[in-house]
C-alpha cells in the first residue's frame, strides 16, 4: 500500500520547514508527506513542536524556511482562510468553538469559505441567498448526521456550551468538514476522552477516510488511537523528525523511546 | 474480556420517560432552566419569542407613526421623532458592537459625516441644491465608504487598540467641525469655510417627495420618514443576522481566530460590520440634518457616543429587538428627567423597587421602610426645634418655580429638611458636603454585613434624598446622566446582558 502512495504526488508535502520563535528552533528542516487518503499520526512529548506544525500549515504562523504544498501549490504566505479555501481545516487541542452559537450555526458558518451570495443578496433575499441558505442547512444536517445520534435534533438548536465535552470535540470534527476539506487536521481528537469515547473517536477517524475520503494529520497522544488507524507514523522531538514508519517501527525505535523517557531510562514490560 | 465487566453503554437508551443517564437529559433541559421563566422580562421574552418578529416591529412602529394622532403636544412629537432617530443609530451600532464584536467608538463621526455632507449638498452654503432622492443614497454611499476607510486600522490593530484609534478619529472629527471655517488645505491655499465652524450649517432644505416639501415644523413628517426607515433596515438587518454573513460575524466576535481557521475573511468581515453600521448612521444623519434644519459641531460628540452605546448595552448587544427598546427606553427615561417633577417621581420609585427588590426577608423589608419614615420625620421635628429656618425652604416643581404646597410637596416637606434659600439664591453648597457624605456612607454599607449595613442603609438613603432634593433635582443635565448611569451599573449587576441580550458564556 505505501509503495503505491510513494508512487503519486503526495496531497500534503513539507518540504524542510523552519521555524524559531526567538532564537527557538521550534521546528527544524521538517520534511513530511501525506499522500491521498492516507492517515500520518505525528506524535512526540509535549514541546516537540506538533501543534506549531498544524500552525504552520494552517498559516496562523509562517515559516522561517522550507515550504508547505498542497497538491503540489504553496500554501506558505497565504491567510488562514484562503489556505482553509484551497482544502485545509483543522480542529484544536483546546476546542474552539463559538460557544454562543447553535450547533447547527457551527457548523453553517463554516460554509462561508464555500457560499457566494452577496451582502446585498442576504438583504434582500434574493434567490441565490436563499438557495444557499437551503443547501447550508441540508449540508450541515449531513455533516451532524455523521456522527449517528449524538449531535442529533433537539441538539442542532442549542448552543454550544451546552454541550458535553466529548460532543464539543464531535462538533468540532463536524465545524471542520463543512469547509470541504481535502485534508483534515486533527489535533488530539480523544484528548480527555474516557476509554469507551477514545475507541467511538478512533472508528470515527477511520469512517472519516474510509466513507467521507479525507485525507488526515493527526496529533494524538493516546497510543491506542494512534496504532489503531495509522497508516504511518511520524516522530516528532524539539523540532526534529526522529523517527517514521509504520507504529511497531516507530514505538520500538531507540531514539523515540529516549525521547518519550530519558537516555538512561530501560523499558520494562 | 471478562463477561462481568460493567461496560457504559454508549447507545441511546429507550424512549421510556423519566430522565435517562447517558441521554444529556440535563442538556436538553437547559434552554427550560436558562430561558428566564421568572418575572416581567421573562415574561415578555417569552411573548416576544412566541409572536413573529414582524408583528413586533409593526405593532412599534404603527404606534410610534400614530403618535401625531393621539396627541397635537408638538413636544411629544419631537421626542418621539428623537427617538425614532436614536433607534436607528443603535441599530447601526449594533451590527458593528453586538454582531461583530468590533468596539466601534468612531460611530457618531459617521452619523456626524452624513448630516454634514447633506448640508452642503442642500444648503445655501455652497449654494448647493439636490433633490432628496439624489443627496440622501449618494450621502449614505460616502458614508459607507469613509466606514471602510476610518475602519481600516483595525487590519493592524484589534480590540482596545482599534477603539482607541477610533476614539481620537472622533476627536479629530470634532476639532474639525469646529474649526473648519478656516480651513487653509494644511497651508497650501487659501483659509476656507468647510463646516461654518462654530455655528454650524442653517437653513437646510427639507426633504422633498415628488415636489412635495416635508416642512420641519411639522415634526410628524420627519417621525414618518425616521420611522420608515426603521422597518426598512430592521427588516434589511434581520435578514443578514440570519444569512451567511451575520453568522459569521458572530463567529468572529466570539473567536476570531477560529473563524479565520475555519474559512472567514475576519478582516474583511470587520471592516464589512463597521461600514454597514455607518450606512445606517449615514441614513440617520441624512433626517437628522433636515428634522433640525441645521448641523452644528457640539451635536455630535462623545457624549452622545456614550448614550447611544448605552442604549446598546441597556437592551442587549446582539438583539435587534433589544437595542430598539433600549434606544426608546434610554431616550423616553433622559427626556422624562429633564423635568424636575417627573424626575422626582422616578428616583422615588427607583428608590422603592430597589429596596423591595433587594431587600430580603420581608421583616427587613418593613423595618427598613419605617426606619425611613420614621427618621425623616424625627430628622425633621428636631432640625425644626432647633433651627426653624432649616425646614423653611420650597420644593422645586420645575426650572424656576418652586411650592411649598400640594399633596407631594406637603408629603415630603415634612419628611426632608430642606433649607430655606436654597434653589432662590441657587446655593448648592449643603447639597454639595451632603453629597460627599452620603457616597461616603454609601461606600460604608457595601463594607458592613448583616444587621449593621441595614441601620446604616436607612440614614444614606434619607441622606441621598437629601442631596436630590437640596442640589440634583435641578440639575436636569447632570441629573439624567448620573441616573442613567446608575441604572446601568444596577442593569448590569442584574442582567449583565441587557435587558434582552441572551445570556453568553465565555469559557466552560
Amino acid at each position: 500500500m505505501s509503495e503505491s502512495q510513494a508512487a503519486r504526488t503526495p496531497l500534503l508535502e513539507l518540504r524542510e520547514l523552519s521555524v524559531s520563535f526567538g532564537g527557538l528552533r521550534v521546528i527544524d528542516e521538517l520534511d513530511i508527506q501525506v499522500a491521498e487518503h492516507e492517515i500520518v499520526s505525528v506524535i512526540g512529548p509535549n514541546g516537540a513542536g506538533k501543534t506549531t506544525l498544524f500552525n504552520l500549515i494552517t498559516g496562523v504562523y509562517r515559516p522561517d524556511g522550507g515550504d508547505i504544498l498542497l497538491d503540489g501549490q504553496s500554501l506558505v504566505g497565504l491567510a488562514p482562510h484562503k489556505i482553509t479555501e484551497r482544502g485545509v481545516a483543522r480542529t484544536f487541542q483546546t476546542l474552539r468553538l463559538f460557544l454562543n452559537m447553535t450547533v447547527k450555526e457551527n457548523v453553517m458558518a463554516a460554509q462561508y469559505v464555500r457560499t457566494k451570495a452577496t451582502l446585498i443578496e442576504q438583504m434582500l433575499q434574493l434567490p441565490r441567498a436563499r438557495r444557499e441558505e437551503r443547501e447550508m442547512n441540508a449540508f450541515a444536517e449531513e455533516k451532524l448526521g455523521f456522527f449517528g445520534e449524538r449531535l442529533m435534533g433537539y441538539r442542532w438548536n442549542q448552543p454550544a456550551y451546552s454541550l458535553s465535552y466529548a460532543n464539543r470535540r464531535r462538533l468540532e470534527i463536524a465545524r471542520a468538514t463543512a469547509t470541504r476539506p481535502r485534508i483534515l487536521l486533527l489535533d488530539e481528537p480523544a484528548a480527555g476522552m474516557n476509554p469507551v469515547e477514545t475507541h467511538e473517536i478512533t472508528e470515527l477517524i477511520g469512517k472519516l477516510r474510509e466513507e467521507a475520503g479525507f485525507t488526515i494529520l493527526l496529533i494524538e497522544h493516546d497510543m491506542h488511537v494512534v496504532e489503531g488507524i495509522s497508516d504511518r507514523v511520524v516522530a516528532l522531538d524539539h523540532g526534529v523528525k526522529i523517527a517514521e514508519g509504520t507504529f511497531e517501527q516507530v514505538a520500538t525505535d531507540p531514539r523515540v523511546v529516549e525521547a518519550y523517557l530519558g537516555a538512561s531510562a530501560t523499558v520494562t514490560k | 474480556m471478562s463477561t462481568d465487566a460493567p461496560t457504559p453503554a454508549p447507545t441511546p437508551s429507550d424512549p421510556g420517560g423519566g430522565p435517562q443517564i447517558g441521554a444529556d437529559e440535563w442538556v436538553r433541559r437547559s434552554g427550560e432552566r436558562t430561558g428566564g421563566s421568572k418575572g416581567v422580562v421573562g415574561f415578555l421574552n417569552r411573548v416576544a419569542d412566541r409572536t413573529p418578529h414582524i408583528l413586533l416591529l409593526l405593532a412599534f412602529l404603527g404606534f410610534a407613526c400614530a403618535i401625531p394622532f393621539l396627541t397635537s403636544n408638538g413636544y411629544v412629537i419631537g421626542v418621539a421623532t428623537d427617538t425614532m432617530l436614536y433607534v436607528l443609530l443603535a441599530m447601526g451600532l449594533n451590527v458593528a458592537v453586538g454582531w461583530a464584536g468590533m468596539l466601534d467608538l468612531g460611530y457618531v463621526i459617521f452619523y456626524g459625516f452624513a448630516a454634514y455632507l447633506f448640508a452642503e449638498l442642500s444648503s445655501a452654503h455652497y449654494g448647493i441644491h439636490w433633490a432628496t432622492w439624489q443627496s440622501v443614497p449618494f450621502v449614505i454611499a460616502c458614508t459607507i465608504l469613509l466606514g471602510f476607510v476610518l475602519s481600516l486600522p483595525s487590519l493592524r490593530l484589534s480590540g482596545d487598540y482599534f477603539a482607541i484609534v477610533m476614539l481620537f478619529f472622533l476627536e479629530i472629527f470634532n476639532n474639525f467641525t469646529a474649526n473648519g471655517y478656516t480651513w487653509n488645505w494644511f497651508g497650501l491655499g487659501s483659509p476656507h469655510d468647510i463646516t461654518g465652524g462654530p455655528t454650524g450649517i442653517t437653513n437646510i432644505d427639507p426633504w422633498r417627495f415628488f415636489g412635495h416639501a416635508l416642512d420641519p415644523n411639522n415634526a410628524q413628517n420627519y417621525l414618518w420618514v425616521a420611522s420608515a426607515g426603521v422597518f426598512v433596515i430592521a427588516i434589511l438587518l434581520a435578514y443578514v443576522n440570519k444569512a451567511r454573513t451575520g453568522r459569521a460575524w458572530r463567529a468572529l466576535r466570539e473567536d476570531p481566530l477560529a473563524a479565520n481557521l475555519m474559512g472567514m475573511p475576519v478582516k474583511w468581515l470587520g471592516l464589512l460590520a463597521i461600514a454597514v453600521g455607518a450606512g445606517v448612521a449615514g441614513f440617520a444623519g441624512t433626517v437628522n440634518a433636515s428634522y433640525y434644519q441645521g448641523v452644528f459641531p457640539d451635536a455630535f460628540t462623545l457624549q452622545l457616543l456614550i448614550t447611544i452605546y448605552a442604549m446598546v448595552i441597556l437592551g442587549g448587544a446582539g438583539s435587534l429587538g433589544g437595542v430598539i427598546f433600549g434606544a426608546v427606553a434610554v431616550n423616553v427615561m433622559l427626556e422624562v428627567l429633564t423635568t424636575p417633577n417627573h424626575a422626582r417621581w422616578v428616583f422615588y420609585a427607583a428608590v422603592l423597587l430597589g429596596l423591595v427588590a433587594k431587600v430580603r426577608p420581608w421583616k427587613v423589608l418593613a423595618a427598613v421602610l419605617g426606619g425611613l419614615v420614621a427618621f425623616g420625620l424625627i430628622a425633621h421635628q428636631v432640625v425644626e426645634a432647633v433651627w426653624a429656618r432649616g425646614v423653611g425652604g420650597p420644593i422645586a416643581m420645575g426650572p424656576t418655580s418652586y411650592t411649598t404646597h400640594g399633596f407631594f410637596a406637603t408629603l415630603i416637606r415634612q419628611w426632608m429638611v430642606l433649607p430655606k434659600g436654597t434653589y432662590e439664591n441657587a446655593d448648592y453648597r449643603i447639597g454639595n458636603y451632603a453629597f460627599v457624605i452620603v457616597i461616603a456612607m454609601v461606600l460604608t454599607c457595601t463594607v458592613l454585613k448583616g444587621w449593621k449595613r441595614y441601620v446604616l442603609l436607612v440614614p444614606t438613603i434619607w441622606g441621598a434624598a437629601f442631596v436630590w432634593e437640596t442640589d440634583l433635582v435641578n440639575q436636569g443635565p447632570t441629573t439624567r446622566y448620573l441616573l442613567l448611569g446608575l441604572l446601568l451599573i444596577g442593569l448590569m449587576a442584574t442582567r449583565p446582558n441587557g435587558i434582552f441580550g441572551q445570556q453568553r458564556v465565555e469559557i466552560v
